[in-house]
């Protein structure tokens, strides 16, 4: 740390070591399981301790080959991909309306949008459980769509907003002075500049809905289980391997999904910085 | 328009043009509203809809009344002071008659046995035993007969007070109140008051979590915020990957780790600490690491924007004024942190109250949070009026920590900009 130019005294070289020290200590406490619950599923035994008999891939095998485990896994992927898309086109028209709205109504409407963030899963849960079964969307793909979409949103109209909120309304009115419609301007002037914001919500909407399980657990029918409900059954019943497995699938799709906003986020830094 | 034309040129112009300024401003208004109206629909239906309807079935009841409307209907007029008149034992037996062959007793027996301990096997053994309407005048004792119950006052004022349509019941019982027989609010009895013990177990674990991540956040985000970006950058993975991990993944990984046979009991045994595994999981301790690794970014994430907002010149400045060090960072950095300290601290509080997977999966029976009760009176006991109660309870305190937290963070926004 020769760099920081700041530590001349001694004890300010202490403090320093002692925050790099319990840094350490939090990031392995942040890391540590989770890379800890890998190498366990390539396990060749049935327990879950370490070191590992040998090397196998059968709890993939197992994964893979279990009906159980493959729907819950084709669940996760409609009800995600069908509410982001919902998520999206609501967030987005929202955003783009919040951006133009100017009442003194705004922060209170603002605070109901954002709301569902807040509020405890179970209270959500049980509102829509007691709210959708007598109109048949409990046990349905179309319920937990609906439910999964209200969570979802508020992210999309955060993300959307903030990259609205950088984006220079000029730009729109040139487009207006050149003789281009509002729908034109939009698709061929807004919509290219927002596009990794609108991404960015995307993620954050499908993320939401991939490991979202209280609603789930208290809507879904048989039918309808989704992965990490799956897993919530698992790890209460027996844990074997084959939910490791899961896990790491799991895993794998969230260091997707967080590798591909990292990149937008520096694209967009590198964009801004080469236009000023 | 015909005035404007009178008075001038000038004005002709100037007024129809303010006008129309006006006119696009007010269309671009009803346009700017008009796209969030769909997403204010959708959340009606959707979230606030539902949420109202919970609330609403904390004060709901009606069950009674719908089952035994004859009863209800003859003890309006009853003071409550003496056993009630023969036309309310009538009414009684017609009501049980009529709705032993509807099937609907066992509706009115759950509510009432809510209220009265016993009073479901009262109802269904006067249902089963009386075989037809009483002779008119003997309503009273063919119903004493049956059932001595319903010669005691208590029997009855169970039902008046069930009578609805609306009652305080479930929401009193929610904090351990109830009525006392002349109508007062009273302390409930011993074995049905265990709600305040919940929500202070509730209140002490988001408590403990929240005090841990703010002692493991702090010098992580003082770290981050210090560092040179390029390094910081490639840390805050660290940060973010969990915040991206599948909670359900993180709890299993918690749970493979402290479990009896698990890592950190093996590496304790072979390094010759331990010669028994030490209960690790299943217990507070579990709950309160598990929760703490899950809402740490969360505490992580402000902290480090506050911290990246504050000017290093202050801290320069200080130490040229002739600060030690220590009294620098006291007096100059630290306050400065504040809004970040409050901000996270108050979102990792907020979260943390309404956990209930994290502790429902690697907790013991007595470190169940308040969500917990909640789902167990929604799914399993069907008691809709206590678990509605509940969640009206812990929804209450965390709109109001989050309106705190609204107004903290909007603080921050301005001072922000000001000091842009």
């Amino acid at each position: 740390m020769s760099d920081n130019s700041s530590l001349r005294t001694p004890s300010q070289r202490i403090a320093w070591t002692a925050t790099i020290v319990i840094s350490t200590l939090v990031f392995i406490f942040l890391i540590a399981p989770i890379l800890a619950i890998m190498p366990l599923s390539f396990s060749s035994g049935s327990y879950l301790t370490y070191p590992l008999p040998g090397l196998s891939l059968r709890w993939y095998d197992d994964f893979i080959n279990s009906p159980r485990w493959m729907n819950s896994l084709k669940n996760s992927m409609i009800i995600g991909t069908a509410s982001t898309a919902l998520s999206m086109v609501l967030g987005t028209l929202a955003a783009l309306g919040l951006a133009q709205w100017k009442s003194r109504f705004k922060p209170l409407v603002l605070a109901f949008v954002l709301s569902p963030v807040v509020v405890p899963g179970v209270i959500t849960a049980v509102g829509l459980y007691f709210f959708f079964a007598p109109i048949g969307l409990t046990g349905s793909y179309l319920g937990l769509i609906l439910a999964h979409t209200a969570l979802a949103t508020p992210f999309v109209v955060i993300t959307v907003g903030a990259t609205l909120q950088s984006f220079d309304t000029n730009l729109a009115r040139a487009a207006a002075s050149l003789g281009a419609s509002p729908l034109e301007a939009f698709r061929r002037v807004i919509l290219p500049l927002i596009l990794p914001g609108l991404a960015s919500g995307a993620l954050f909407a499908f993320a939401t809905s991939f490991d979202e399980v209280v609603i789930v657990l208290f809507m879904a029918g048989p039918e309808q289980r989704t992965l990490p409900r799956e897993m919530f059954s698992g790890i209460r019943e027996n844990i074997s391997p084959t939910i490791t497995a899961a896990a790491v699938i799991l895993t794998t799709v969230s260091v997707i999904l967080l590798a591909t906003l990292e990149g937008l986020r520096r694209r967009n830094e590198r964009l801004k910085g080469g236009s000023a | 328009m015909t005035d404007a034309l009178l008075t001038g040129a000038d004005a002709s112009t100037e007024v129809p043009l303010k006008r129309r300024l006006r006119r696009a401003e007010r269309t671009r208004q009803v346009k700017a509203l008009a796209l969030v109206l769909p997403l204010l629909v959708f959340l009606l239906f959707t979230f606030a809809g539902p949420i109202a309807g919970m609330l609403w079935r904390a004060v709901d009841d009606r069950e009674v009344r719908q089952v035994l409307p004859q009863t209800i209907a003859a003890l309006a007029s009853w003071d409550g002071k003496d056993l009630p008149d023969e036309k309310a034992y009538a009414a009684l037996a017609n009501d049980i008659i009529a709705a032993r062959a509807a099937g609907t007793i066992a509706v009115a027996a759950k509510r009432l046995n809510y209220a009265l301990n016993g009073f479901r096997t009262i109802l269904t053994s006067t249902a089963r035993n009386l075989k037809a309407a009483p002779e008119p005048g003997t309503a009273r004792e063919t119903l004493g007969k049956i059932n001595p119950a319903w010669r005691e006052r208590t029997t009855w004022t169970t039902i008046k007070d069930a009578s609805g349509p609306v009652t305080g019941f479930y929401l009193l019982s929610a904090l351990d109140l109830t009525r006392s027989a002349d109508g007062a609010i009273i302390a409930a009895p011993p074995d049905q008051a265990i709600y305040r013990e919940i929500f202070v177990r509730t209140f002490l674990i988001s408590l403990s979590v929240t005090v841990l991540c703010l002692i493991l956040g702090f010098p992580v985000a003082y770290l981050l915020a210090t560092l040179p970006p390029g390094r910081s950058n490639l840390l805050m993975i660290f940060v973010l990957l969990p915040f991206w991990t599948s909670l359900l993944v993180r709890t299993c990984a918690w749970i493979v780790l402290l479990q009896s046979k698990g890592v950190v009991n093996d590496s304790l045994h072979w390094l010759g600490i331990i010669d028994e595994p030490l209960r690790l999981i299943y217990n507070r301790f579990g709950v309160c690491v598990a929760m703490t690794h899950v809402l740490l970014p969360f505490m992580i994430l402000p902290l480090y924007s506050t911290m990246k907002a504050i000017s290093p010149a202050y801290m320069r400045a200080a130490a040229s004024l002739g600060a030690p060090p220590l009294t620098a960072f006291l007096r100059i950095y630290l306050p400065q942190t504040l809004p970040g300290v409050g901000a996270g601290s108050l979102l990792v509080f907020i979260l943390a109250l309404g956990y209930y997977i994290t502790p429902a999966l690697v907790g013991g029976a007595a470190d169940q949070m308040i969500s917990y009760f909640i789902a167990l009176y929604t799914t399993e006991t069907a008691n809709w009026g206590l678990a509605s109660a509940l969640g009206a309870v812990l929804l209450l305190a965390t709109l109001l920590l989050a309106l705190v937290y609204g107004k903290l963070v909007q603080g921050q926004q301005v001072t922000g900009g000001l000091k842009n």
